[in-house]
Protein backbone atom coordinates (compact mmCIF):
# COMPACT_ATOMS: atom_id res chain seq x y z
CA UNK A 1 0.00 0.00 0.00
CA UNK A 2 2.72 2.56 0.98
CA UNK A 3 5.40 1.25 -1.66
CA UNK A 4 1.82 2.81 -4.12
CA UNK A 5 1.69 5.62 -3.00
CA UNK A 6 5.14 6.15 -3.40
CA UNK A 7 5.24 5.58 -6.72
CA UNK A 8 2.22 7.72 -7.31
CA UNK A 9 4.13 10.43 -5.82
CA UNK A 10 7.34 9.96 -7.71
CA UNK A 11 5.37 9.58 -11.12
CA UNK A 12 3.89 12.78 -10.60
CA UNK A 13 7.14 14.52 -9.35
CA UNK A 14 8.62 12.96 -12.93
CA UNK A 15 5.69 14.35 -14.59
CA UNK A 16 5.85 17.87 -13.08
CA UNK A 17 9.72 17.64 -14.43
CA UNK A 18 8.65 16.24 -17.67
CA UNK A 19 6.10 19.42 -18.20
CA UNK A 20 9.04 21.51 -17.22
CA UNK A 21 11.65 20.45 -19.57
CA UNK A 22 8.65 20.28 -21.53
CA UNK A 23 8.13 23.93 -21.43
CA UNK A 24 11.52 24.96 -21.91
CA UNK A 25 12.14 22.92 -24.86
CA UNK A 26 8.94 24.47 -26.74
CA UNK A 27 9.62 28.18 -25.06
CA UNK A 28 13.06 27.59 -27.00
CA UNK A 29 12.15 26.10 -29.71
CA UNK A 30 9.81 28.49 -30.30
CA UNK A 31 11.90 31.12 -30.27
CA UNK A 32 14.09 29.96 -32.51
CA UNK A 33 11.60 29.24 -34.99
CA UNK A 34 10.11 32.96 -34.50
CA UNK A 35 12.92 35.18 -33.90
CA UNK A 36 16.36 34.49 -34.55
CA UNK A 37 17.41 36.52 -31.37
CA UNK A 38 20.96 37.84 -30.85
CA UNK A 39 22.90 37.28 -28.15
CA UNK A 40 22.49 40.32 -26.63
CA UNK A 41 18.61 40.03 -26.70
CA UNK A 42 18.62 36.60 -25.18
CA UNK A 43 21.07 38.38 -22.75
CA UNK A 44 18.70 40.89 -21.78
CA UNK A 45 15.74 38.72 -21.33
CA UNK A 46 17.02 36.20 -19.09
CA UNK A 47 18.39 39.41 -17.13
CA UNK A 48 15.16 40.45 -17.35
CA UNK A 49 13.19 37.47 -16.48
CA UNK A 50 15.25 36.21 -13.25
CA UNK A 51 13.77 39.70 -11.10
CA UNK A 52 10.92 38.52 -12.66
CA UNK A 53 11.00 35.00 -11.66
CA UNK A 54 11.79 36.29 -8.06
CA UNK A 55 8.82 38.37 -7.61
CA UNK A 56 5.19 37.51 -6.56
CA UNK A 57 2.53 37.30 -9.02
CA UNK A 58 -1.19 37.65 -8.70
CA UNK A 59 -1.88 34.29 -10.75
CA UNK A 60 -0.32 30.84 -10.40
CA UNK A 61 1.42 29.75 -13.43
CA UNK A 62 4.16 27.17 -13.60
CA UNK A 63 5.23 28.23 -16.41
CA UNK A 64 4.47 30.33 -19.76
CA UNK A 65 5.47 30.21 -23.36
CA UNK A 66 4.69 32.02 -26.53
CA UNK A 67 2.80 30.72 -29.29
CA UNK A 68 3.13 30.53 -32.57
CA UNK A 69 1.37 33.96 -33.01
CA UNK A 70 3.40 35.68 -30.78
CA UNK A 71 0.83 35.86 -27.84
CA UNK A 72 1.91 34.77 -24.49
CA UNK A 73 0.97 31.19 -23.25
CA UNK A 74 0.09 30.51 -19.42
CA UNK A 75 0.19 27.55 -17.80
CA UNK A 76 -1.70 27.76 -14.32
CA UNK A 77 -4.63 29.24 -12.70
CA UNK A 78 -5.74 32.82 -11.50
CA UNK A 79 -6.17 33.44 -7.95
CA UNK A 80 -8.39 35.96 -6.32
CA UNK A 81 -7.45 39.72 -5.69
CA UNK A 82 -8.85 41.33 -2.71
CA UNK A 83 -8.23 45.31 -3.25
CA UNK A 84 -8.93 47.76 -0.07
CA UNK A 85 -9.96 51.18 -1.82
CA UNK A 86 -12.17 52.93 0.08
CA UNK A 87 -14.38 49.35 -0.08
CA UNK A 88 -13.05 45.63 -0.83
CA UNK A 89 -12.90 44.67 -3.91
CA UNK A 90 -12.79 41.13 -5.30
CA UNK A 91 -12.46 40.01 -8.26
CA UNK A 92 -10.01 37.06 -9.98
CA UNK A 93 -6.72 37.99 -11.27
CA UNK A 94 -7.78 36.32 -14.59
CA UNK A 95 -8.97 39.87 -15.21
CA UNK A 96 -5.87 41.44 -15.79
CA UNK A 97 -4.83 38.54 -18.28
CA UNK A 98 -1.55 38.58 -16.82
CA UNK A 99 -0.90 42.39 -16.67
CA UNK A 100 -1.99 42.91 -20.48
CA UNK A 101 -5.05 43.89 -19.83
CA UNK A 102 -6.86 46.57 -17.18
CA UNK A 103 -9.31 45.27 -14.74
CA UNK A 104 -12.35 47.00 -14.01
CA UNK A 105 -13.85 46.65 -10.42
CA UNK A 106 -17.10 48.59 -9.40
CA UNK A 107 -16.29 52.00 -10.71
CA UNK A 108 -12.49 51.62 -10.20
CA UNK A 109 -9.92 50.51 -12.99
CA UNK A 110 -6.48 49.03 -12.24
CA UNK A 111 -3.81 47.41 -13.87
CA UNK A 112 -0.79 45.23 -13.25
CA UNK A 113 2.61 46.97 -13.25
CA UNK A 114 5.20 45.07 -12.52
CA UNK A 115 3.50 42.98 -10.43
CA UNK A 116 1.88 45.34 -8.60
CA UNK A 117 -1.54 46.58 -8.77
CA UNK A 118 -1.93 50.35 -9.21
CA UNK A 119 -5.47 52.11 -9.84
CA UNK A 120 -5.90 53.84 -13.01
CA UNK A 121 -8.49 55.19 -15.55
CA UNK A 122 -9.84 53.49 -17.91
CA UNK A 123 -7.53 54.21 -20.32
CA UNK A 124 -4.99 52.40 -18.16
CA UNK A 125 -2.67 55.33 -18.06
CA UNK A 126 0.31 54.54 -15.80
CA UNK A 127 2.68 57.40 -15.03
CA UNK A 128 6.39 57.12 -14.43
CA UNK A 129 8.49 59.34 -12.05
CA UNK A 130 12.35 59.69 -13.39
CA UNK A 131 13.58 56.71 -11.62
CA UNK A 132 10.77 54.91 -13.61
CA UNK A 133 8.70 54.16 -10.47
CA UNK A 134 4.79 54.08 -10.85
CA UNK A 135 3.38 57.32 -9.43
CA UNK A 136 -0.24 55.79 -9.54
CA UNK A 137 -1.76 55.16 -6.11
CA UNK A 138 -1.78 51.99 -5.39
CA UNK A 139 -4.69 50.26 -3.25
CA UNK A 140 -4.02 48.22 0.01
CA UNK A 141 -3.94 44.94 -1.67
CA UNK A 142 -4.37 41.84 0.09
CA UNK A 143 -4.97 39.39 -2.62
CA UNK A 144 -4.58 35.69 -2.20
CA UNK A 145 -1.48 36.17 -4.52
CA UNK A 146 1.12 32.72 -5.62
CA UNK A 147 2.54 33.24 -2.21
CA UNK A 148 -0.19 33.45 -0.09
CA UNK A 149 -1.53 30.62 -2.16
CA UNK A 150 1.56 28.33 -1.38
CA UNK A 151 1.55 29.21 2.03
CA UNK A 152 -1.71 28.04 2.69
CA UNK A 153 -1.14 24.67 0.98
CA UNK A 154 1.65 24.47 2.61
CA UNK A 155 0.09 24.92 5.87
CA UNK A 156 -2.42 22.73 5.03
CA UNK A 157 0.44 19.75 3.99
CA UNK A 158 1.89 20.72 7.50
CA UNK A 159 -1.06 20.33 9.19
CA UNK A 160 -2.36 16.83 7.72
CA UNK A 161 1.00 15.56 7.71
CA UNK A 162 1.49 15.87 11.25
CA UNK A 163 -2.10 15.66 12.53
CA UNK A 164 -2.13 12.31 10.60
CA UNK A 165 1.66 11.75 12.61
CA UNK A 166 -0.06 12.32 15.98
CA UNK A 167 -3.15 10.19 15.21
CA UNK A 168 -0.64 7.45 14.44
CA UNK A 169 0.63 7.63 18.20
CA UNK A 170 -2.57 7.23 19.64
CA UNK A 171 -3.60 4.38 17.65
CA UNK A 172 -0.08 2.62 17.99
CA UNK A 173 0.79 2.73 21.39
CA UNK A 174 3.21 5.48 20.98
CA UNK A 175 5.06 4.26 17.83
CA UNK A 176 5.51 5.94 15.23
CA UNK A 177 4.31 4.91 12.27
CA UNK A 178 4.52 5.63 8.24
CA UNK A 179 5.13 9.37 8.02
CA UNK A 180 5.92 10.11 11.80
CA UNK A 181 9.45 7.37 11.59
CA UNK A 182 11.10 9.83 8.89
CA UNK A 183 9.52 12.86 10.60
CA UNK A 184 9.96 11.81 14.50
CA UNK A 185 13.98 12.75 14.66
CA UNK A 186 13.48 15.40 13.28
CA UNK A 187 10.66 16.75 16.06
CA UNK A 188 13.51 14.84 18.18
CA UNK A 189 16.72 16.62 17.14
CA UNK A 190 14.62 20.00 17.39
CA UNK A 191 14.09 19.27 20.92
CA UNK A 192 17.07 17.79 22.13
CA UNK A 193 19.63 19.70 20.01
CA UNK A 194 17.64 23.35 19.72
CA UNK A 195 15.12 24.22 22.24
CA UNK A 196 17.17 21.63 25.87
CA UNK A 197 20.27 23.01 25.62
CA UNK A 198 19.39 26.59 24.28
CA UNK A 199 16.29 27.59 26.22
CA UNK A 200 16.85 25.62 29.12
CA UNK A 201 14.93 22.20 30.26
CA UNK A 202 12.94 24.48 32.65
CA UNK A 203 11.40 26.63 30.20
CA UNK A 204 11.70 24.53 26.63
CA UNK A 205 8.33 23.33 26.41
CA UNK A 206 6.48 26.46 25.97
CA UNK A 207 8.15 27.41 22.63
CA UNK A 208 8.22 23.76 21.05
CA UNK A 209 4.97 24.70 19.12
CA UNK A 210 6.43 27.74 17.57
CA UNK A 211 10.19 26.36 17.00
CA UNK A 212 8.59 23.22 15.49
CA UNK A 213 6.08 25.04 13.26
CA UNK A 214 8.71 27.69 12.33
CA UNK A 215 11.79 24.83 11.13
CA UNK A 216 9.06 23.10 8.93
CA UNK A 217 7.57 25.70 7.38
CA UNK A 218 11.09 27.34 5.82
CA UNK A 219 11.94 23.92 5.51
CA UNK A 220 9.41 22.66 3.23
CA UNK A 221 8.86 26.08 1.61
CA UNK A 222 12.42 26.33 0.63
CA UNK A 223 12.45 23.08 -0.97
CA UNK A 224 9.53 23.85 -3.01
CA UNK A 225 11.14 26.59 -4.27
CA UNK A 226 14.01 24.63 -5.78
CA UNK A 227 11.35 22.72 -7.68
CA UNK A 228 10.60 23.25 -10.98
CA UNK A 229 6.91 24.83 -9.97
CA UNK A 230 8.60 28.10 -9.96
CA UNK A 231 7.53 29.07 -6.50
CA UNK A 232 9.56 31.55 -4.25
CA UNK A 233 8.11 31.98 -0.55
CA UNK A 234 11.03 32.79 1.37
CA UNK A 235 12.97 35.03 -0.75
CA UNK A 236 10.12 37.53 -0.34
CA UNK A 237 11.25 40.36 2.79
CA UNK A 238 7.72 40.16 3.83
CA UNK A 239 7.71 36.79 4.97
CA UNK A 240 10.95 36.42 6.51
CA UNK A 241 10.07 39.92 8.10
CA UNK A 242 7.07 38.30 9.41
CA UNK A 243 8.68 35.16 10.54
CA UNK A 244 11.24 37.34 12.59
CA UNK A 245 8.46 40.12 13.95
CA UNK A 246 7.27 36.31 15.31
CA UNK A 247 10.05 35.46 16.94
CA UNK A 248 10.93 39.04 18.35
CA UNK A 249 7.63 39.37 19.88
CA UNK A 250 7.72 36.09 21.33
CA UNK A 251 11.06 36.93 22.81
CA UNK A 252 9.42 40.02 24.26
CA UNK A 253 6.67 38.83 25.84
CA UNK A 254 8.18 36.01 27.61
CA UNK A 255 10.99 37.28 29.08
CA UNK A 256 12.05 37.49 31.90
CA UNK A 257 13.01 40.09 34.62
CA UNK A 258 16.65 39.20 34.49
CA UNK A 259 16.42 40.15 30.48
CA UNK A 260 15.10 43.71 30.78
CA UNK A 261 17.67 44.00 33.90
CA UNK A 262 20.68 43.00 31.73
CA UNK A 263 18.94 46.09 28.76
CA UNK A 264 18.63 48.80 30.64
CA UNK A 265 20.98 48.31 33.88
CA UNK A 266 23.90 45.13 32.93
CA UNK A 267 24.86 44.44 36.77
CA UNK A 268 28.52 43.97 36.87
CA UNK A 269 29.68 47.15 35.37
CA UNK A 270 30.43 50.72 36.38
CA UNK A 271 27.43 53.32 36.49
CA UNK A 272 28.24 55.78 33.48
CA UNK A 273 29.15 52.33 31.71
CA UNK A 274 25.92 51.14 32.26
CA UNK A 275 24.32 54.44 30.55
CA UNK A 276 26.48 53.48 27.29
CA UNK A 277 25.10 49.75 27.35
CA UNK A 278 21.60 50.83 27.38
CA UNK A 279 21.05 51.81 23.80
CA UNK A 280 23.41 49.73 22.74
CA UNK A 281 21.49 46.54 24.49
CA UNK A 282 18.38 47.73 23.20
CA UNK A 283 19.59 47.96 19.30
CA UNK A 284 20.95 44.83 20.00
CA UNK A 285 17.50 43.37 20.71
CA UNK A 286 16.27 44.77 17.35
CA UNK A 287 18.70 43.82 15.09
CA UNK A 288 18.78 40.10 16.17
CA UNK A 289 15.24 39.94 14.48
CA UNK A 290 16.66 41.56 11.67
CA UNK A 291 19.73 39.70 11.40
CA UNK A 292 16.74 36.66 11.13
CA UNK A 293 15.20 38.70 8.45
CA UNK A 294 17.95 39.43 6.34
CA UNK A 295 19.66 36.03 6.17
CA UNK A 296 16.50 34.08 5.17
CA UNK A 297 15.71 36.61 2.70
CA UNK A 298 19.33 36.89 1.05
CA UNK A 299 20.51 33.23 1.09
CA UNK A 300 17.46 32.24 -0.79
CA UNK A 301 17.39 34.96 -2.99
CA UNK A 302 21.19 34.86 -4.10
CA UNK A 303 20.60 30.79 -4.37
CA UNK A 304 17.75 31.65 -6.80
CA UNK A 305 19.67 34.45 -8.59
CA UNK A 306 22.49 32.52 -9.11
CA UNK A 307 21.07 29.07 -9.99
CA UNK A 308 18.71 30.64 -12.44
CA UNK A 309 21.85 32.85 -14.17
CA UNK A 310 23.41 29.38 -14.51
CA UNK A 311 20.95 28.52 -15.95
CA UNK A 312 20.05 31.27 -18.53
CA UNK A 313 23.38 31.05 -19.76
CA UNK A 314 22.74 27.84 -21.43
CA UNK A 315 19.79 30.05 -23.49
CA UNK A 316 22.84 33.00 -23.88
CA UNK A 317 25.42 30.44 -24.84
CA UNK A 318 23.29 28.06 -27.06
CA UNK A 319 26.27 25.34 -27.58
CA UNK A 320 26.90 22.24 -26.44
CA UNK A 321 29.60 23.35 -24.45
CA UNK A 322 28.36 26.36 -22.60
CA UNK A 323 25.10 24.19 -21.89
CA UNK A 324 26.65 21.07 -20.51
CA UNK A 325 28.91 23.20 -18.57
CA UNK A 326 26.48 25.42 -17.18
CA UNK A 327 23.89 21.94 -16.76
CA UNK A 328 26.68 20.96 -14.51
CA UNK A 329 27.06 23.49 -12.45
CA UNK A 330 23.30 23.96 -11.92
CA UNK A 331 23.16 20.55 -10.64
CA UNK A 332 26.00 20.88 -8.09
CA UNK A 333 24.24 24.18 -7.26
CA UNK A 334 20.89 22.49 -7.23
CA UNK A 335 22.52 20.13 -4.57
CA UNK A 336 23.90 23.16 -2.63
CA UNK A 337 20.80 24.73 -2.46
CA UNK A 338 19.45 21.34 -1.28
CA UNK A 339 20.89 21.82 1.88
CA UNK A 340 20.91 25.53 2.12
CA UNK A 341 16.78 24.80 2.46
CA UNK A 342 17.84 22.67 5.71
CA UNK A 343 20.69 24.57 7.08
CA UNK A 344 18.42 27.90 6.89
CA UNK A 345 15.80 26.20 8.04
CA UNK A 346 17.92 24.95 10.98
CA UNK A 347 19.62 28.59 11.67
CA UNK A 348 16.54 30.34 11.71
CA UNK A 349 15.33 27.82 14.19
CA UNK A 350 18.23 27.43 16.23
CA UNK A 351 18.92 31.11 16.72
CA UNK A 352 14.80 31.67 17.71
CA UNK A 353 15.67 29.28 20.36
CA UNK A 354 18.94 30.95 21.37
CA UNK A 355 17.03 34.54 22.02
CA UNK A 356 14.35 32.60 23.64
CA UNK A 357 16.64 31.32 26.07
CA UNK A 358 18.41 34.31 26.17
CA UNK A 359 15.37 36.13 27.66
CA UNK A 360 14.15 33.58 29.92
CA UNK A 361 17.79 32.69 31.18
CA UNK A 362 18.19 33.41 35.16
CA UNK A 363 21.71 34.83 36.05
CA UNK A 364 23.59 34.24 39.21
CA UNK A 365 23.58 37.48 40.44
CA UNK A 366 26.76 38.61 40.69
CA UNK B 1 17.68 48.95 1.00
CA UNK B 2 15.21 51.18 -1.60
CA UNK B 3 14.44 47.95 -4.04
CA UNK B 4 13.75 45.87 -0.57
CA UNK B 5 11.29 48.52 1.52
CA UNK B 6 9.60 48.92 -2.19
CA UNK B 7 9.02 45.02 -2.49
CA UNK B 8 7.63 44.94 0.91
CA UNK B 9 3.77 43.30 0.67
CA UNK B 10 1.69 44.51 3.06
CA UNK B 11 -1.28 42.17 1.80
CA UNK B 12 1.58 39.03 1.53
CA UNK B 13 2.76 40.29 5.16
CA UNK B 14 -0.85 40.14 6.50
CA UNK B 15 -1.88 36.39 5.62
CA UNK B 16 1.49 35.57 6.42
CA UNK B 17 0.80 36.72 9.61
CA UNK B 18 -2.62 35.00 9.99
CA UNK B 19 -1.72 32.05 8.11
CA UNK B 20 1.50 31.40 10.53
CA UNK B 21 0.02 32.09 13.50
CA UNK B 22 -2.71 30.06 12.79
CA UNK B 23 -0.90 27.15 11.70
CA UNK B 24 1.52 27.25 14.79
CA UNK B 25 -2.27 27.50 17.04
CA UNK B 26 -3.81 24.24 14.79
CA UNK B 27 -0.38 22.56 14.82
CA UNK B 28 0.04 23.00 18.66
CA UNK B 29 -3.31 21.27 19.43
CA UNK B 30 -3.57 18.78 16.81
CA UNK B 31 -0.09 17.68 16.03
CA UNK B 32 2.68 18.88 18.26
CA UNK B 33 1.62 18.21 21.91
CA UNK B 34 0.38 14.75 21.22
CA UNK B 35 3.25 14.15 19.23
CA UNK B 36 5.47 15.42 21.76
CA UNK B 37 3.33 13.56 25.16
CA UNK B 38 3.93 10.92 23.20
CA UNK B 39 7.27 11.03 22.63
CA UNK B 40 7.95 11.68 26.19
CA UNK B 41 5.12 9.66 27.19
CA UNK B 42 7.47 6.74 25.33
CA UNK B 43 10.74 8.14 26.53
CA UNK B 44 9.57 7.79 29.86
CA UNK B 45 8.49 4.37 29.84
CA UNK B 46 11.66 3.19 28.35
CA UNK B 47 13.32 5.23 31.66
CA UNK B 48 11.17 3.40 33.42
CA UNK B 49 11.69 -0.12 32.15
CA UNK B 50 15.16 0.19 31.94
CA UNK B 51 15.48 1.37 36.01
CA UNK B 52 12.79 -1.60 36.80
CA UNK B 53 15.39 -3.61 35.08
CA UNK B 54 17.92 -2.39 36.78
CA UNK B 55 16.37 -2.91 39.85
CA UNK B 56 15.43 -5.92 38.97
CA UNK B 57 19.64 -7.11 38.17
CA UNK B 58 20.55 -5.84 41.17
CA UNK B 59 17.74 -7.74 43.45
CA UNK B 60 18.75 -10.78 41.42
CA UNK B 61 22.40 -10.00 42.65
CA UNK B 62 21.37 -9.55 45.77
CA UNK B 63 19.35 -12.36 46.08
CA UNK B 64 22.24 -14.59 44.30
CA UNK B 65 24.43 -12.94 47.00
CA UNK B 66 22.45 -14.36 50.16
CA UNK B 67 22.24 -17.57 48.51
CA UNK B 68 25.64 -17.82 48.03
CA UNK B 69 25.44 -16.64 51.85
CA UNK B 70 22.92 -19.00 53.44
CA UNK B 71 25.10 -22.06 51.75
CA UNK B 72 28.61 -20.77 53.49
CA UNK B 73 26.49 -20.52 56.45
CA UNK B 74 24.58 -24.12 55.98
CA UNK B 75 28.16 -25.17 55.24
CA UNK B 76 30.31 -23.68 57.93
CA UNK B 77 27.31 -25.40 60.20
CA UNK B 78 27.42 -28.76 59.05
CA UNK B 79 30.87 -28.56 59.13
CA UNK B 80 30.66 -27.14 63.16
CA UNK B 81 27.96 -30.64 63.40
CA UNK B 82 30.99 -32.77 62.15
CA UNK B 83 33.33 -31.76 64.27
CA UNK B 84 30.89 -31.63 66.96
CA UNK B 85 29.59 -35.05 66.31
CA UNK B 86 33.24 -36.29 65.94
CA UNK B 87 34.42 -35.20 69.41
CA UNK B 88 31.57 -36.67 71.04
CA UNK B 89 32.39 -40.05 69.46
CA UNK B 90 36.17 -39.59 70.13
CA UNK B 91 35.41 -38.57 73.52
CA UNK B 92 32.47 -41.12 73.87
CA UNK B 93 34.67 -43.87 72.70
CA UNK B 94 37.96 -43.05 75.02
CA UNK B 95 35.34 -42.64 78.15
CA UNK B 96 34.50 -46.52 77.08
CA UNK B 97 37.93 -47.41 77.17
CA UNK B 98 38.47 -45.83 80.44
CA UNK B 99 35.57 -47.25 81.58
CA UNK B 100 36.37 -50.51 80.16
CA UNK B 101 40.11 -50.56 81.69
CA UNK B 102 39.32 -49.18 84.81
CA UNK B 103 36.41 -52.44 85.16
CA UNK B 104 38.77 -55.11 83.71
CA UNK B 105 41.24 -54.12 86.48
CA UNK B 106 38.86 -53.97 89.01
CA UNK B 107 37.53 -57.72 88.31
CA UNK B 108 41.25 -58.52 87.90
CA UNK B 109 41.85 -57.13 90.83
CA UNK B 110 38.95 -58.66 92.34
CA UNK B 111 39.84 -62.20 90.71
CA UNK B 112 43.36 -61.95 92.11
CA UNK B 113 41.95 -60.54 95.67
CA UNK B 114 39.78 -63.93 95.34
CA UNK B 115 42.08 -66.31 93.87
CA UNK B 116 44.53 -65.21 96.88
CA UNK B 117 41.38 -65.77 98.90
CA UNK B 118 41.04 -68.79 97.63
CA UNK B 119 44.66 -70.12 97.68
CA UNK B 120 44.46 -68.98 101.71
CA UNK B 121 41.17 -70.72 102.29
CA UNK B 122 43.04 -73.91 100.23
CA UNK B 123 46.01 -73.41 101.93
CA UNK B 124 44.27 -73.67 105.50
CA UNK B 125 42.10 -76.14 104.68
CA UNK B 126 45.21 -77.99 103.64
CA UNK B 127 46.70 -77.15 106.94
CA UNK B 128 43.87 -78.01 108.71
CA UNK B 129 44.16 -81.49 106.63
CA UNK B 130 47.55 -81.80 107.20
CA UNK B 131 47.19 -81.42 110.53
CA UNK B 132 44.43 -83.48 110.67
CA UNK B 133 45.76 -86.40 108.83
CA UNK B 134 49.07 -85.91 111.03
CA UNK B 135 46.96 -85.94 113.95
CA UNK B 136 45.30 -89.40 112.20
CA UNK B 137 48.80 -91.21 111.77
CA UNK B 138 50.12 -89.96 115.21
CA UNK B 139 46.36 -91.40 116.44
CA UNK B 140 47.01 -94.69 114.34
CA UNK B 141 50.29 -94.77 115.26
CA UNK B 142 49.82 -94.96 118.95
CA UNK B 143 47.01 -96.96 118.80
CA UNK B 144 49.21 -99.64 117.01
CA UNK B 145 51.79 -99.34 119.45
CA UNK B 146 49.60 -99.76 122.42
CA UNK B 147 48.54 -102.87 120.84
CA UNK B 148 52.09 -104.41 119.39
CA UNK B 149 55.51 -103.52 119.71
CA UNK B 150 56.58 -105.09 116.38
CA UNK B 151 53.57 -103.77 114.60
CA UNK B 152 54.44 -100.76 115.75
CA UNK B 153 58.12 -100.94 114.58
CA UNK B 154 57.15 -102.02 111.49
CA UNK B 155 54.81 -98.91 110.98
CA UNK B 156 57.67 -96.21 112.20
CA UNK B 157 60.07 -98.13 109.73
CA UNK B 158 56.96 -97.96 106.84
CA UNK B 159 56.44 -94.14 107.35
CA UNK B 160 60.23 -93.24 107.56
CA UNK B 161 60.43 -95.25 104.55
CA UNK B 162 57.52 -93.04 103.30
CA UNK B 163 59.04 -89.88 104.50
CA UNK B 164 62.56 -90.67 103.29
CA UNK B 165 60.92 -91.38 99.47
CA UNK B 166 59.11 -88.09 99.34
Amino acid sequence: MHRKITVKALTLVFFLFSIASFAIDKSEEEKAHLTEKTKEQREKEVEEYIPHHLLDSHDFSLFSYTSDDGEHVYFGFPLPVILWDNGLNVFMSSKFHHGETIAKSGENYYKLDHGKIYKTDAAGTITYDADHHATNSKPLDFSITKNVFTVMMVGLLMFFMFSRMAKAYKNNESMPKGMGRLLEPLVIYIRDDIARPNIGEKHYKRYMSYLLTVFFFIWIINLLGLTPLGINVTNNIAITFCLAIITYIITTATAKKDYWKHIFWMPGVPTPMKFILMPIELLGTFIKPFSLMIRLYANITAGHIVLMSILGMIFIAQNWLGGSLSFLLAMVLGILELLVAALQAYIFTMLSALYFGSAVEEHDHH
Amino acid sequence: MDKLIGDFSVGLFFWQLVLFVGLVLLLKKFAWKPILDSVNEREDGIKNALASAEDAKKEMQNLNASNEQLLKDARAERDALMKDAREIKDKMISDAKEEAKEVTSKLIENAQASIEQEKQAALAELKKQVAELSIGIAETVIKKELTSKEDQLKLVEGILKEVTLK
